[in-house]
This record gives structure tokens, C-alpha cells and sequence, in this order.
């Protein structure tokens, strides 16, 4: 579970003082350097040590070292265990310090950053760490600056604040907004702040600024977060209230958790029961050393070298034998694992097909440590803006006066699918156009030129009926801030059809139309906000007529409209079905002309509202009901809210690898389904999609519950939960809420405030098994926090793998929580990336990183490990049975270097070939068949039972490879009458049996035989012989005498027949049954992975021989066809209305005024209509299945 | 020069970062191991049948001598308190039991697998170093220094342990024993001859040994093991070198002379034979087995029936597994189709 620090227990309250250091640092406040690094030169070494050593694989083998040193316990030699220990920890060593040097250059890099702050009068430029609560400090425009505290904007003109994606106005209080840009002031200024302690709510911020005596409320408004970027002013003036890890930011992600994958947790849980089989073994052997001590051994006295007693002896024994059967435990295998999964990594590095050119960014593995749990995922919970979509807007379509425009027809009336190469409207001859623009469709523009009144009203309403700010760096050169990207949208499509707003002041609103400059008044500005769903604004042309235009949610705007366009309605209510069901962003515009005279009284009135003191908005909403009334309809606007490239596909392809897909967004409820509807994840033809918007906690519970019983109606009241325990030691209790099965597709869609109930202690398993019965799930409105929560809640009960994909900083707490987080690196920051675990720059890259890269990443992990602890077992269960041969005197049946080097040389590179390498198909027929991903998410390559079949099998192989050298040795002789059945000769036979029999069985595994792979078997083998001849050489020998006692082995036997006769008989006897069973098991039950890679073989002659391509990935284009519902969706909440008409905005004159956007920045950037292109992943036939 | 720039992190178009590596693929499919498996299937039973002809053509002649029964002529022997007890084994061979015939002495339930036994040795004295003579190592230990702290040269219960029985073969002609001339050289490893064990280059030998005492189980020490050949005394000593090679298996048997020489150069005539046993070896204390064991031997080395009939089953159960999957494959076969 999450545990998020609310409230350090020793802060109740936050009081400082501004520029006075000396009152604030008594307060022990949280200074704003970070710290990452772990180590330094001195402490290093030790601590690495020390680090290392808690893992219990190395405590282990050093207390194994420790027993190698008792001289009457000592079975092998000290170098079989302190050879791999000081390669284990080198390595790991080295991999530390490399990753700790690259944290002491990033706290650095950030540390030292320079910003501006006020010490002794004067603006320093200082480091960032040396910023403490209390200073005051300058911010500076435009840039990505307030990144680690919390100011009171001590002075400011208008300015705003990006956070995620929509720009927030941020004021000064008018007393300190007073300060100017006065250093002296400043200097002098000395508020004392009283506020909250910190804590991870982003919306609300309580406090008090004292002033002079007299206190000021602090709220929201006042507040810059960490995190956030300038925009829009030159400069800032802020107060240090809370600093690096108190910052909201820092308190809103979470903890941080060392993430292990479920393999990682698995492997514990079986070395730990590995090593009480361990113990049983040893304990067995133990006993037989007993009682062969007591029968044997006692009376045997007369040759062995000491009598002790049974019991005594037994003891030693099993510390003999924990020696030397602690190969089922290879702290190789550690080693090995974390090799596989760099090696992993380093492929999604590597990957073009996850290379996004247009920002030139590769995807990155920035954790490599999760690999195989990408080829797990059973949940997906996404975020929606810049994630799914690109968050830009372009104006698409329209239909005015009962025509529609905007699509391309050909000659037959046929439609034209509108590409890349499609032909582009002709905009030159409007030279304020913005060159971006795109559109398809040259009758509009037709229109619009031969002066169709009725299309010029349409788009002097769309450039007059907004808050959009302009900007003119240069004659001609426009840009727009818009506080929502749709607004931006259709004041650019204005723009470009001939109706160019210019400039605005509270009073006036300039637009050039069709190249004549016309001035209108602007009388007052109906503010758009949620429940209104609509804006208007009245104005009084230059002829003087006045008029009130409008714009709003279609079922809104046709309440109002006059009676007298309801045909006009009818064909508009049309279009806009058309239009929302192509997933478009749906607006409807009306207009009014207004009597003068009702105007002044209108405005009367309107005045005395707006001074009123109290019942303020009830009287505003009031007169705006009464205006807004008898409108006349002009049209309707569609706006696509363009989704990166391939996700409809992307999240096709990933449902049918059933991995279901949650989408979490801070966006309202209308965004979040529009979208759902775009990216196909909510359909038609679903049986339905509930909503749950209650306020109440019981309503909540209601609407769970009505949905639920409503898709399974006879399903049970009670969850079923399978409680089991799991971890080490079974210490972990799991519930595992159970999957019940649903008639139908439903999806549900719930908004933050209802999720607040509902994920409560006691709503929230209503909460999950109604969310998990359907399809889809959309959370809109949800806080970061809850998430996270929502991630949470998953985790705990569906014990399953979970994704969450996101690109901004409110993703931060998800991408955190999620087994796996993957960044979307682009438009928004590097906050989500930074915390994420996987990043790229497209969402659709996330089907190659699951389905090829996570796919084989798991599978070559389990192939890893089944295959590892089959060629570890079966090499320590000969030792096993070579005891009842040596009176359980723990004499290893090898010899002691082969025992060194076996898993360190001879067996190492062959099986890091197979799990670097390996591929059960290839990339191409993942896509093809998704289900391929299926598997992983039911762990079915490796677990527990996967493991025993493991261990079974090689007891069958540590038999045949014993018992037959055993008997087909048992007192022959050499083909000259000389020994062969001595100990060094049998020590011989049986580890080359051993090597030949599982280098076969890793060739048997091996089902991609790239030159690699056998260039690393055949060396391998080749390397053995090798070693042994020159290990039991004479020159060997005579350097070291106690270490190479094998002289001479080699030689004698391996120049018998029968001790080849003996190996090839031992390999065939292991590998055939395996063969035998694995064609019957393809023919009787094969698998999809078996029919798949059955069709490749045969698909790949097809390609050779015909060269016939492969069928190109479908897309299902659905289109809805609903009439119910309402296309209408805005992703701003509230106006700027009241900025626009106070003024205090535009105060600047526009040359000294920053850009608002880079050009990069727009919205607008690519204003390519998006036609669910088919991202070709392949533009090349495979080269094999 | 702009392009390169917008492109500067797109990764290598390599067939291994591609993961696109050319490979093989090969598929457990039908047409390979069907035939695959009636091919090994034949190719064992092939060898199977060699294997158990060469294995049938060696004779081998076992006799037991450890006096277990009464009737033994050794039995007056088995008591271990009774020294320079020799008695004798005779047999009678009906055909000529063909040469070069290896004499074998057999030791049964006798443990020189027992790791503590194997590892009591000192290998540096052994090749002869004379600073091992003074100090053996303490793996050797109880076997490294006698009562008086004198170092035991060979040390440790492998050298200790050393079999001295010893025997002699009479043939019976005529009522007459003929002695059957016995070849002692050659019977150990080369490289254990050449190599790993050599005497101190002390001339003469004996006094490389000065100061050290003989393994307490011996009756005479290494320097006096055969006085009469230079070459086979000491370390260096044929049977000392067979004994240290020590078995991997309880029950074992180990090459004491060869019969090549003289009239018996093609092999033991068909006769009475008698054996003469000089009786030294206690082994009924632990259960033992004592054996002399006759045989001669073909290129797949002495007689073992396993292997032959190991590969005659293997074979053919391979070609039993080759049927039943070509059955279960013509039934079961999947379709092509999804």
C-alpha cells in the first residue's frame, strides 16, 4: 500500500519570515539541495560491501567460504566458492559505482543550477541548494524555472502558469503586487507567512501573509508550484515557503519503491525452498554417513585415517555436503539474471521501430531490472492527454447553414480517405493566414470568398466569441494563446478563412475580415464554465448593430434556440451525429442581434449584478439565462482532438492480447468519453456504457452496484476472494478477488469525485469487481493521488501485473505505483520520464514494447531459468548418488575445477546466447497473433509447478548420467588390462556426460539457432576439452602439484571406446525422451506458440517462394452511428473572461512581451488532419517467422 | 549536415540490435524425428549387437579366496592375529583361455571412494620432494607422523592401506608346478610412472628416507619394495602406483601382473592351475571381499555386458517410440487452419 507522508509529525504549522535567514533556519525547515548519490570515495568500498553482502545469495556464500576453512569439513577447495564470489561482487561493484557516479552528476547538474535570489539588498545569482525558506527570489520568464519550491508572488503583472496541460493565472495579492520590481522595497519587505504544513494536495493551499500588522489570506491563486513553467510574464517575484522535499510536487510522488518483478519474488520463494531441499538432501546423506559410519566406517578403521564416532561424523558430513551441494544455488545465477536483463534493455535501446524521428528520440529502458514483467501485463491504466492524444486540436470539419464541409467526395460521391498527400486548401491569398493551417475541402473556401453571408457570420462569430490572446511579434506574424487548444483551433480556422483576429483590449476586439480591418466593441463577455457549457459575447459593429454571439455544448445552444430554425436544427443535429461519430470535438454556434435599447437596460442591470456583494453569480447566471435567449443558429464547429499516431490500432491489438486498458484522466467526463469513443474503446456496439457520477457515497455504491448486477444478474452478492499467502516465508497475505465472467461488453465511466467514495475502505471492492467486469474503464477528473490509488487497488487484489503510461507530472504517482511506468517523453516535461521506468515518445509504441519485447524478455527469462536450474539440479544430484558409492563422505563425483568452472565457463555463455537471443517467433508474428502474449500473464513458463517439472527432470537426468557410466564402468577394465574405473577416470566420465547431455538439452531449448548460439555451444565444449588436456597436462602438474592431481586423466580415458560408447549412450538416454515428449505434446496439445511457429515454417516458404507479402494489419475504421449522444467536449473549465475585460493583462505593449508559445509549442504545430493512418510496422517482408 | 543532426540518436540499423540476426529455426516436426529416431534406433542396435559380441568373447575367470567358507583352503587365513599365512586356490581351465590374460586381485565392500581416505596423501612427497619427506602434509594426518613424531614416508591411509598380497600361479603338468612367469611392468598408468610419482634423486635411495619411519601397515618400507629393479622401487613402484590409483567404486578390481611371457604368450593352456596365495590382507573386519580374477579383454576393454545390452534396448525402444509417434502423429496431425 501507498503510505503517503502526510504531515511530518513535527510540523503543525509553517511559519517564516521573508529575508530574515536567520528566524526561518531556526525552524529546521527542508533545505532545497538533493541528495541522490549513495556513496562517496571513502565510504564506497565498505558500504558496498556491506550492501552486498545483506543479499542473502552472498551472505550465503560467504558463510559457505567460512566452511570451506574448517579443514574437517571442507569438502572442495576454497577457490570453487571465492572464484565466482569475487566475480559476482567485482561486477556488481562496478555496475554501482558507474550508476552512483551518474547520480552525483545529476545532483549536481541540479543542485547547482543558478537562480536569483535576494540577500543583503541585492539580486544574487546563487545555487540552488542554497535556496532556504524565507528568500525571495526572481523567476524568469518563459522559462522552466520553479522547479523545487513554493513562491507567494511578491510582485507580477498577469502571468500564468503551464502546468499539466492548460495555462493557470496566477496574481499577487494587491498589497505585494504593489512591490514592483523594486529591489529596495523588496528588500525591506518582511511578511511573515503562517500556512500549512507540507502535503501532496495540488488544488488547495491554506495560509496567512502578515503584513504590517494586517493579515492577508493566501490562497491557491498565490501559489507557484515546483514543477510548473513561467509563462507569459518577464519576471516574478516569489517567497520560499516550502523547499526541496516538502515542495507539493516532491509529497504528491509517493514513495519510492525498489520494483521487482513477480519472477524476482518467485525465485525467492523457490531458492528458499531450494535450500530446504538443500537441507533435506544433506540431512539424508548426513544420516546414510551415520549409519555408514557405524557399519562401515568403524570397522573399516583399519585403513581410514581416524575413528570418530557416527553421530559426530554425520554432523560434519552435512556441512560437508551443504559445501558441496550448494550448486543448486549458483550465485551465478544472480549474476546471470541481471546480465539477461540488461542485455534486454539494451535491445528496447536499440529498437528503431521505437525510434520517433520527428523529436529524434529513442525509446529508453531507464530501469533494467523489470524486463520480464513486460511480457506479464495484465492491466494497462494510460493517460489520456499526450498520451493517447496529441493534445492538439485542429479544426476538421463544420457544417453551416445545413451544410456540411470538411469532407472530400470524389467524382461518384465516394469519400475520400484523407492522407498526408492529400491536397491542401490554398491559403495564399489571405497573408495572415497561419501556414499550418490545413484543410481539405475547397468549397468552403469558395464560399467563404463569394461572401455567403451566412459562412462569413460563421467565422466572425468564431473570431470574435473566445478569450483567445493575440500576439504580433512581428507585422503579420500571429500567435495565439488560447487557455484551451480547441479555442486556439477555431480561432485559427477563422483565421485563415478570412476572419483574422487581430488584437483585443478589454474594450475592442480587432479582426481583419476578408482584409479589411473592422473594429468591434465589446460590450461583455458571458463566460464559459462547466455548467454553462457555452460563452457569448456581445458587440457592437462599426455600423452599430450589436449582437451577441455564442457558442456552447449543442443540446445547450438548441434549448435556446428561436422557433424558427428547427429545420435548420434538424439538418445540424445530423452533422453533428455524423461529426460525433467520427470522434470529433463538437461545438454548435448561434447569434443574435439585440435591440439597443434592451441592450442598455440589459447592461444596467448587468452592472449592478456584477458589483452586487452578495448572490454575486446567481444574479449573473440570471441575466446571462435571459440574453441567451431566441438565438438563431449558424452552424457547428468539429474539432479533432488528434490521438498520436496508431493508438486506436495500438489498443485493439493490445485488448487482444487481453490485457485490458483503464484510461485516468484529469480531463472532464465529455474529453474523456469522446476520446474513449476515438480510440474505439468505447463502441456502439456495446451493451453499455454506465456513468457514474454520484455525489453521495450511498448513490455511488447504488449506481456500482445496479451496474454490476446488471452484467452478471445472477452473479454472486459476495466477492469471491481466494485468500493464500505468498513471499518469503509466506509472511505476505494476498486476497485475490477472482475474474466473473460477463454476457456482453460493458464499459464504465466514473468521475474523480464518485471514485473518492468509491475508493474507500468499504466501497472499494464494489468498486473493482464492477470496474473489472468491464471492458473499459474511464476514470475522468481523478487527482493524481488517486491514480495512483486506483493502481493500488488493482494491484492488491487482482494480483496482477499492472502498466501505467503517462507523460506529465500528475502521472508521476501512477507511473510510480504500477509494477511498470512507462514516460511518454515529448511535449510535457520530463517528470513522468524521470519516474518512469520505460520511456518513448508514442503511446503506440507501447504494443512493440509489450508484445515483442516483453514477450521475449519473458520468455528467454523463464527459458533462462527453467533451463538453469535444470543443468544446476542435475549436476548436484549426481553428487546425491555418488554418496551411497563413497560412504556419504561427501566426495565429489567431479573433478574440482570442473566444478569451478561449470557454471562460471563451461555452461555460462551458451545459456546467456539463449536468453539474450532467443525468439519463439519472431516480432512479426507477435503482431499477427496477440494472443501470443497470453501465456505471460498466466505465468505459464515458469512457476512453481514449471519448476517441479524441472527438478523432476533432472533427477531422471542426474540418474541415467550416474548410474549409467556407474554400470557400464563397474569393473571393466582399459583395451590394455589397465585401470579405467579409478576415481579420476570415472570423475572424468561423468562431468563430460554431464556437459554433453545439457549443452544438448540447451540446443533442444534453443529454438533461434543464430550463429552466436553456436559458436557459443561448440566453443564451450570445445573449451572444455581444452582445459581438461591442459589441466591434466604434464607441464600442469609439474607448476602446481596439489592443484592439478588429474595428470594424466584425460589421456587414458578418453582414448577408450567404451568411454564414448558410455557419453553417447548417457546423451541420448537424457534428450531423447525430452524429444519424444515435446512432438507428442505439440501433436496432442499444441499450444498457440506451437501453431504459430508451425505456420511460420510453412507461411515462410510461402514469402520465399511466391514472394508473397504478408497480409498488412487490419484496421476496423467502426463508426459510430449513436444519435443519443452529444459530441460536445471542451478541455477548459473556466474563461479567461474576466481577465480579458479587466485588463489588467494587457498592459504590456506587445514588443516588450515574450512569445507566449515557441513556435514548436503550438497547438496548432501540425495541423494535419488525422485519418487513423495504418502505421505500417513493416515495410519489409520478414526474414522468418 | 542538418539531417545528421536531427537523427543523432537513432540507433544502429544492425542485425543485432534488430534483433534480426539470420537463424535456423529448426521445429520438432515430423519429418525429422521419426526418421531421426529410427535411424538412432538401428545405429544402436548396431552398436548394441558389437558390443555385446566383443563382450561375449571375453573370457573371465573370478575366484574368491577371502577363506569366507570353511571349505576354502584360504579360510585358516582369515584370521587376522595369523602372519606369512599362505594358502593356495586351484582351478582347472578346459580350454585355453586365450592371451595376453590379465591377473586381476579383486577387493569387494571396500570404500577407497571415501573422501577422507582419498584426500590422505601427500602428492609434493610423492613426486619427491624432499621437504615433504620431513613435513608431510596434514591431510595425511593420522598417517603423517608416527608416536615418536618420526614423518611416515608415504604418508597417509591411501599409502597405508597399500594391498600386499601376494600370489603365484603354478600349472599343474604332470603332478609338477610349473611357475607361470607373471609380467609386473607396465601395469600402471604411464603418466603415474613417468610423471607423477618419482623417487627423491637420492642415490642410493635408501637415504632420501633417513629420518622418516614406513607407514605402520607396512613390513618394509618404500626404498625395499623391489630391491631387484631400480626402476620399479620406491615411489616409482608398479603395484605401489596401481594401489594409489584409487577406485572410484566399492567393489573393484585392480591389474597385478600380465601373462605374456613364455609358453603362455598366447594365453593359459587348458589344465589345473594352482594358485599360491600369500595371505596378508585383512579385509573380513569391514565385511570385505578378497578375488583373483583371470581375463583377457577386447577394444572395448574388459568384460561389461551392460553396455552392449544397454544399447541393444535403447535401440530398440527407439524404434518402438519412432512407431507409436508415427501412429499418433497420423491421427493427430493438427490442421492447418487457425
Amino acid at each position: 500500500s501507498l503510505n503517503y507522508v502526510v504531515f511530518p509529525p513535527t510540523e503543525k504549522e509553517r511559519h517564516l519570515r521573508a529575508n530574515d535567514r536567520e528566524l526561518n533556519l531556526s525552524y529546521k525547515y527542508a533545505d532545497n539541495a538533493i541528495k541522490t548519490s549513495k556513496y562517496n570515495i571513502f565510504t564506497f568500498l565498505p558500504l558496498n560491501l556491506f550492501e552486498q553482502f545483506q543479499r542473502l545469495a552472498n551472505a550465503y556464500f560467504l558463510f559457505l567460504l567460512c566452511l570451506q576453512s574448517i579443514p574437517e569439513v571442507s569438502s572442495l577447495p576454497w577457490y570453487t566458492t571465492v572464484v565466482p564470489l569475487v566475480l559476482v561482487l567485482s561486477m556488481t561493484m562496478a555496475k554501482d559505482s558507474s550508476d552512483d557516479m551518474n547520480r552525483h552528476r545529476c545532483d549536481k547538474q541540479v543542485n547547482n543550477r543558478k537562480v536569483e535570489i535576494l540577500i543583503g539588498g541585492e539580486l544574487q545569482s546563487e545555487k540552488w541548494m542554497d535556496v532556504q525558506v524565507g528568500d525571495i527570489i526572481k523567476l524568469e520568464n518563459n522559462q522552466f524555472v520553479t522547479v523545487r519550491m513554493e513562491v507567494i508572488k511578491v510582485s507580477a503583472e498577469g502571468d500564468k502558469v503551464k502546468g499539466e496541460t492548460n495555462l493557470k493565472v496566477k496574481q499577487a495579492l494587491t498589497v505585494t503586487g504593489k512591490l514592483e520590481d523594486s529591489i529596495e522595497k523588496l528588500a525591506n519587505f518582511n511578511g511573515e507567512v503562517r500556512c500549512e504544513p507540507p502535503n501532496n494536495r495540488l488544488d488547495k493551499f491554506t495560509g496567512t501573509l502578515t503584513l504590517n500588522g494586517e493579515t492577508y489570506s493566501l490562497d491557491n491563486e498565490r501559489i507557484l508550484l515546483r514543477g510548473c513553467t513561467l509563462r507569459n510574464t518577464q519576471w516574478c517575484f516569489g517567497l520560499v515557503v516550502f523547499g526541496g522535499p516538502d515542495t507539493k510536487l516532491m509529497q504528491n510522488c509517493g514513495r519510492t519503491t525498489f520494483k521487482r518483478t513477480s519472477i524476482d519474488r518467485l525465485m525467492n520463494v523457490l531458492v528458499l525452498n531450494i535450500f530446504g531441499f538443500l537441507m533435506i538432501m544433506c540431512l539424508i546423506l548426513a544420516i546414510g554417513n551415520g549409519i555408514w559410519e557405524y557399519q562401515e566406517g568403524s570397522k573399516f578403521a583399519a585403513f581410514l585415517p581416524k575413528g570418530v564416532n557416527a553421530p559426530f561424523s554425520a554432523f560434519l558430513t552435512f556441512w560437508s555436503y551443504v559445501i558441496i551441494l550448494n550448486t543448486v544455488v549458483p550465485i551465478s545465477l544472480y549474476i546471470s539474471v541481471e546480465i539477461i536483463r540488461l542485455g534486454n534493455s539494451f535491445y528496447i535501446n536499440w529498437d528503431r521501430k521505437m525510434y520517433y524521428p520527428k523529436s529524434d528520440t529513442p525509446a529508453e529502458a531507464r530501469t533494467t531490472t523489470l524486463n520480464e514483467e513486460l511480457g506479464q501485463i495484465k492491466y494497462i491504466f494510460s493517460d489520456k492527454t499526450g498520451t493517447l492524444t496529441q493534445n492538439i486540436m485542429t479544426f476538421n470539419k463544420c457544417s453551416i447553414n445545413g451544410k456540411s464541409y470538411g469532407e472530400l467526395l470524389d467524382f461518384s460521391g465516394q469519400r475520400v480517405e484523407i492522407n498526408e498527400k492529400t491536397e491542401k486548401v490554398d491559403f495564399s491569398w489571405n497573408n495572415l493566414a497561419d501556414p499550418k493551417f490545413c484543410f481539405h475541402d475547397n468549397s468552403l473556401v469558395e464560399e467563404v470568398r463569394e461572401g455567403n453571408p451566412e459562412v462569413q457570420a460563421f467565422f466572425r462569430l468564431l473570431a470574435l466569441c473566445h478569450t483567445v490572446m493575440p500576439e504580433e511579434k512581428k507585422e503579420g506574424e500571429l500567435y495565439y494563446q488560447a487557455q484551451s487548444p480547441d479555442e486556439g483551433a477555431l480561432v485559427t480556422a477563422a483565421r485563415n478563412f478570412g476572419f483574422v483576429f487581430r488584437s483585443r483590449t478589454p474594450e475592442r476586439i480587432t479582426v481583419v475580415e476578408m482584409g479589411e480591418l473592422v473594429t468591434y466593441e465589446l460590450l461583455a463577455v458571458l463566460d464559459f464554465n462547466n455548467v454553462r457549457k457555452r460563452m457569448s459575447v456581445i458587440v457592437r459593429s462599426p455600423e452599430g448593430k450589436l449582437t451577441l454571439y455564442c457558442k456552447g455544448a449543442d443540446t445547450i445552444i438548441f434549448e435556446r434556440l428561436n422557433p424558427s430554425c428547427s429545420n435548420l436544427t434538424e439538418v445540424t443535429t445530423e452533422h453533428l451525429n455524423e461529426f460525433a461519430g467520427e470522434g470529433l470535438r463538437t461545438l454548435a454556434l448561434a447569434y443574435k442581434d439585440i435591440d439597443p435599447e434592451y441592450m442598455e437596460d440589459w447592461k444596467l442591470r448587468h452592472h449592478e449584478a456584477n458589483t452586487a456583494m452578495d448572490e454575486r453569480e446567481e444574479k449573473l447566471d440570471a441575466l446571462y439565462e435571459e440574453i441567451e435567449k431566441g438565438l438563431q443558429l449558424l452552424g457547428s464547429t468539429a474539432v479533432e482532438d488528434k490521438l498520436q499516431d496508431g493508438v486506436p490500432q495500438t489498443i485493439e491489438q493490445l485488448s487482444k492480447a487481453d490485457i485490458k486498458i483503464w484510461v485516468l484522466t484529469g480531463d472532464k467526463q465529455e474529453t474523456a468519453e469522446n476520446i474513449g469513443y476515438s480510440c474505439n474503446m468505447l463502441r456502439d456496439e456495446m451493451n453499455e456504457v454506465f456513468i457514474v457520477s454520484a455525489n453521495t457515497a450511498e448513490e455511488v455504491r447504488k449506481e456500482l452496484q445496479t451496474a454490476r448486477r446488471k452484467m452478471t444478474p445472477d452473479g454472486t452478492e459476495e466477492p469471491t476472494v481466494k485468500k493464500s499467502r505468498s513471499g518469503l516465508f509466506c509472511l505476505l497475505k494476498t486476497e485475490t478477488v477472482a475474474d466473473e465472467p460477463v454476457n456482453g461488453e460493458y464499459a464504465m465511466v466514473i468521475n474523480g469525485h464518485s471514485l473518492a467514495f468509491a475508493l474507500e475502505k468499504d466501497m472499494e471492492m464494489e468498486l473493482l469487481r464492477t470496474a473489472c467486469m468491464c471492458q473499459t474503464v474511464i476514470c475522468c477528473r481523478v487527482t493524481p493521488l488517486q491514480k495512483a490509488q486506483v493502481v493500488e487497488l488493482v494491484k492488491k487484489y487482482k494480483q496482477a501485473v499492472t502498466l501505467a503510461v503517462g507523460d506529465g507530472a500528475n502521472d508521476v504517482s501512477m507511473i510510480k505505483a504500477a509494477h511498470i511506468g512507462v514516460g511518454i517523453s515529448g511535449q510535457e516535461g520530463m517528470q513522468a520520464v524521470l519516474s518512469s521506468d520505460y520511456s518513448f515518445a508514442q503511446f503506440r509504441y507501447l504494443q512493440r514494447l509489450l508484445l515483442v519485447h516483453g514477450r521475449w524478455s519473458y520468455l528467454r527469462m523463464c527459458k533462462f531459468l527453467r533451463y538453469f536450474f535444470y543443468k544446476n539440479f542435475t549436476f548436484t544430484f549426481v553428487h546425491f548418488w555418488y554418496g551411497f558409492f563413497c560412504g556419504f563422505s561427501a566426495q565429489t563425483v567431479y573433478d574440482e575445477w570442473f566444478i569451478t568452472l561449470y557454471n562460471l565457463v563451461y555452461t555460462a555463455l551458451p545459456v546467456l546466447s539463449l536468453s539474450l537471443l532467443d525468439q519463439d517467433v519472431n516480432d512479426w508474428w507477435s503482431f499477427q497473433y496477440p494472443q501470443l502474449y497470453t501465456p505471460g500473464q498466466l505465468n505459464q513458463y515458469f512457476s512453481k509447478r514449471a519448476f517441479v517439472y524441472t527438478v523432476l527432470h533432472s533427477g531422471y537426468s542426474s540418474l541415467v548420467l550416474f548410474f549409467i557410466p556407474w554400470a557400464a564402468m563397474y569393473d571393466t577394465v582399459r583395451d590394455d588390462g589397465k585401470e579405467i574405473v579409478d576415481y579420476q577416470s570415472f570423475a572424468l566420465l561423468a562431468q563430460t556426460c554431464l556437459l554433453i547431455a545439457v549443452s544438448i538439452q540447451l540446443g533442444l531449448d534453443t529454438h533461434y539457432w543464430t550463429a552466436v548460439n553456436q559458436f557459443f555451444l561448440w566453443g564451450s565444449l570445445s573449451v572444455y576439452f581444452a582445459v581438461i588436456f591442459t589441466m591434466y597436462s604434464n607441464g600442469m602438474f609439474l607448476t602446481l602439484i596439489s592443484s592439478f592431481p588429474f595428470i594424466g586423466t584425460a589421456r587414458n580415458s578418453l582414448n577408450q571406446p567404451n568411454v564414448w560408447l558410455t557419453m553417447l549412450l548417457t546423451s541420448i538416454l537424457c534428450v531423447l525422451p525430452v524429444v519424444a515428449y515435446r512432438f507428442l505434446r505439440i501433436l496432442l496439445w499444441p499450444t498457440i506458440n506451437d501453431k504459430v511457429r508451425g505456420r511460420g515454417s510453412t507461411h515462410l516458404s510461402l514469402v520465399r517462394q511466391d514472394k508473397v507479402l504478408p497480409p498488412a494489419p487490419r484496421r476496423v475504421q467502426a463508426r459510430r452511428t449513436s444519435t443519443r449522444r452529444s459530441g460536445y467536449a471542451f478541455s477548459h473549465a473556466q474563461g479567461y473572461g474576466d481577465l480579458v475585460t479587466s485588463g489588467k493583462f494587457l498592459r504590456r505593449t506587445p514588443k516588450s512581451r515574450p512569445a507566449l508559445f515557441s513556435q514548436t509549442d503550438s497547438p496548432l504545430a501540425q495541423t494535419q488532419p488525422q485519418s487513423y493512418r495504418t502505421i505500417s510496422e513493416w515495410e519489409e517482408p520478414p526474414l522468418s517467422p | 549536415m542538418k539531417e545528421e543532426l536531427e537523427t543523432a540518436n537513432r540507433p544502429d540499423n544492425t542485425a543485432f540490435t534488430q534483433q534480426r540476426l539470420p537463424a535456423w529455426q529448426p521445429m520438432l516436426s515430423a519429418g525429422i524425428v521419426i526418421p531421426g529416431f529410427v535411424l538412432i534406433g538401428l545405429a544402436f542396435i548396431g552398436i548394441g549387437v558389437a558390443l555385446f559380441i566383443a563382450s561375449q568373447n571375453i573370457t573371465v575367470l573370478e575366484k574368491d579366496y577371502t577363506g569366507v567358507e570353511i571349505t576354502s583352503d584360504c579360510y585358516k587365513c582369515s584370521n587376522p592375529s595369523d602372519k606369512n599365512c599362505t594358502c593356495k586356490l586351484d582351478f582347472s581351465l578346459s580350454n585355453l583361455f586365450e592371451g595376453p590374460v590379465f591377473f586381476y586381485y579383486g577387493l569387494s565392500n571396500y570404500f577407497q571412494s571415501q573422501r577422507s581416505y582419498g584426500v590422505s596423501k601427500d602428492d609434493y612427497q610423492l613426486s619427491g620432494d624432499l621437504d615433504y619427506f620431513k613435513t608431510p602434509i596434514s591431510a595425511c594426518s593420522p598417517y603423517q607422523y608416527d608416536a615418536n613424531q618420526n614423518p611416515i614416508v608415504p604418508c597417509g591411509s591411501l599409502a597405508n592401506s597399500m594391498f600386499n598380497d601376494t600370489f603365484k600361479l603354478y600349472q599343474i603338468v604332470n603332478g609338477t608346478k610349473k611357475l607361470v612367469p607373471f609380467d609386473g611392468k607396465g601395469i600402471a598408468w604411464w603418466t603415474d610412472y613417468n610423471i607423477k610419482y618419482r623417487n627423491p634423486s637420492v642415490t642410493p635411495l635408501k637415504n632420501a628416507f633417513n629420518g622418516t619411519v614406513k607407514p605402520p601397515f607396512w613390513s618394509k618400507p618404500a626404498y625395499e619394495l623391489d630391491t631387484s629393479d631400480p626402476s620399479n622401487n620406491g615411489f616409482v613402484n608398479q603395484d605401489f602406483l596401481v594401489w594409489m590409483r584409487r577406485a572410484a567404486l566399492p567393489d573393484f578390481r585392480k591389474l597385478y601382473r600380465r601373462i605374456t611371457e613364455g609358453d603362455y604368450a598366447s594365453g593359459l593352456p587348458a589344465g589345473n592351475y594352482s594358485l599360491e596365495i600369500g595371505y596378508n590382507y585383512p579385509v573380513l573386519s569391514f565385511g570385505g571381499r578378497k578375488k583373483v580374477v583371470f581375463s583377457n579383454v577386447s577394444w572395448m576393454g574388459g568384460k561389461n555386458q551392460f553396455l552392449g545390452i544397454a544399447y541393444l534396448v535403447v535401440g530398440s525402444l527407439c524404434v518402438v517410440m519412432s512407431t507409436v509417434m508415427l501412429i499418433v502423429y497420423a491421427k493427430f496431425k493438427f490442421p492447418e487452419d487457425d
